[in-house]
């Protein structure tokens, strides 16, 4: 029962979200302030964790093609594969499920707790529509431009760390990187990177926007945004997966 | 004018606010007094539909709020101002922000108009100069009028105070008093305060409703109180040695 009276509650609240804004000179100013909130500060984890594991995925793909008849190039195909099929969409987003939604939630919470939020209502503000609406859409715009940023510095990492520790030659990489390409598989990454953006800005709003109590119920808050978006992002990917490659 | 006539409510089992009815005046501090958990904050959040109300009207200008379509009720809710307890301040903006975001929201007003009254507001409440300071960084009396700048920046027809004075000092809270009854005067506001600080009472009580376990218990003015003989209301009002003898020396002499 609880998760019906769950998923109600957060149908409704995606509902008011995406009623009529009062004035939409006000919500554009608010999503390029989120652009900013949710992208901009999350660049350089993002591109450091992308640039690693990169280089650490090419090293191990190195270190297990010992046969043969497998042609050294397949590291930098491997890579390719790896960080555009799923460790970019799919990794990335959990990641930042964990630094965007808990800041989400937090702020939301104590927004709630504050009564920041019942001031919005009496002001005749739809508060759903004008708290949510631009971290959704702010989300939505500025995720596949991080995890393409993401991409291209995960395999340019990949290319980097193999040349530095000889795990293959500079050509072979980039013969590896260049083989057997198909543009589709980007399609299906950037859908899911979408998807998942939407998963995480409006779990992370519904859990902050229901918060009820005071500080410790907003760490709860966090918490819970962060566990359940990042289950709905793995059931999806397996969903999206199914959806997309079979 | 706001009326409330009859209105109940329950959470659960508990029945908070019981069958109250009372008239508010326009241009009159009217205050809502009782003891904490009698049911005064949950009458106001009813008033101003942050709560949906059980049974009972609530009239805005003979308009019954609770039965207005939703659109209608935001038209009535553009004409509230509110001053929460915390001040309820949007810690992302300034206070000039805070103070023109009802102006952005609502009117079709040019950049200078709003600035012109943003200011106009912040100097009402003695805030000049501090347009750009975060609500961090305000003392608890500076949020309250940077948070009642904002409650009236938009002209309101209505105002509500939700324990104006909670957490400031006796001096701070006659200063916060009195700009609530001045405004309340000047703009001939419907103003509901609710406290339960007595020096607000005597102060600005032009109007006083005494909540007692969810009920209208009594209803009068700051000198009605001075001469009750409402036991519960006496108990509540002159619970400290000092107020006692106050009252003492107020019924000898009479």
């Amino acid at each position: 029962m609880t998760l019906f009276f769950h998923f109600g509650r957060y149908f409704l609240l995606i509902k008011r979200t995406f009623s009529k804004p009062e004035k939409l000179s006000v919500y554009w100013r608010q999503i390029v302030h989120e652009i900013n909130n949710i992208g901009i500060t999350s660049l350089p984890i993002i591109a450091i964790i992308s640039f690693f594991m990169g280089g650490v995925i090419t090293i191990q793909a190195a270190f297990g093609f010992t046969s043969p008849i497998v042609p050294l190039y397949a590291v930098g195909f491997t890579t390719r594969e790896s960080m555009l099929l799923e460790f970019c969409p799919t990794i990335m987003s959990l990641i930042l499920a964990g630094k965007i939604g808990s800041n989400i939630a937090s702020e939301i919470g104590a927004m709630r707790i504050t009564e920041q939020i019942d001031a919005l209502e009496i002001m005749g503000i739809n508060s759903a529509g004008y708290l949510i609406l631009p971290k959704v859409a702010g989300g939505i715009l500025i995720l596949p431009f991080l995890i393409a940023i993401s991409m291209f510095l995960g395999i340019y990492g990949g290319y980097v760390m193999g040349i530095a520790t000889h795990a293959c030659t500079s050509y072979e990489y980039i013969f590896g990187i260049q083989a057997f390409f198909e543009p589709w598989k980007l399609w299906y990454s950037f859908t899911k990177v979408i998807v998942f953006a939407f998963i995480i800005t409006s779990v992370a709003s519904y859990f902050g926007y229901f918060t009820q109590g005071g500080a410790l119920e907003v760490g709860r808050s966090s918490t819970n945004a962060v566990v359940y978006s990042s289950i709905l992002i793995l059931i999806f990917n397996f969903l999206l997966t199914q959806l997309f490659l079979t | 004018m706001i009326e409330i006539r009859n209105i109940s409510k329950s959470f659960g089992d508990r029945l908070v606010v019981n069958d109250v009815s009372f008239t508010f005046e326009q241009g009159k501090t009217n205050l809502i007094i009782g003891e904490s958990g009698s049911g005064k904050t949950t009458i106001l959040k009813l008033m101003v539909g942050l709560h949906s109300i059980d049974s009972g009207e609530v009239l805005y200008d003979g308009k019954n709020f609770p039965k207005l379509p939703e659109k209608e009720k935001q038209e009535v809710r553009q004409d509230i101002g509110m001053l929460f307890q915390g001040g309820a301040l949007f810690d992302s903006l300034t206070v000039e922000e805070n103070v023109r975001f009802p102006l952005d929201m609502f009117t079709a007003m040019s950049r200078e108009e709003k600035n012109e009254r943003v200011n106009f507001c912040l100097s009402r409440v003695q805030l000049e100069g501090r347009n750009n300071l975060y609500p961090g960084e305000l003392s608890g009396g500076m949020k309250k009028r940077a948070a009642l700048a904002r409650a009236i920046a938009n002209n309101p027809k209505y105002l509500f105070c939700d324990e104006p004075n909670s957490g400031l000092d006796p001096k701070t809270s006659i200063v916060i008093d009195q700009l609530i009854k001045q405004i309340t005067e000047e703009l001939n506001m419907t103003t509901i305060v609710i406290t339960h600080d007595m020096n607000s009472v005597i102060e600005i009580g032009q109007k006083i409703m005494y909540i007692y376990k969810g009920k209208n218990w009594w209803a009068g003015n700051s000198k009605g109180i001075l001469k009750t003989d409402n036991k519960e209301l006496i108990d509540f009002v002159f619970a400290s040695g000092f107020m006692k003898e106050i009252y003492d020396a107020v019924k000898n002499k009479d």
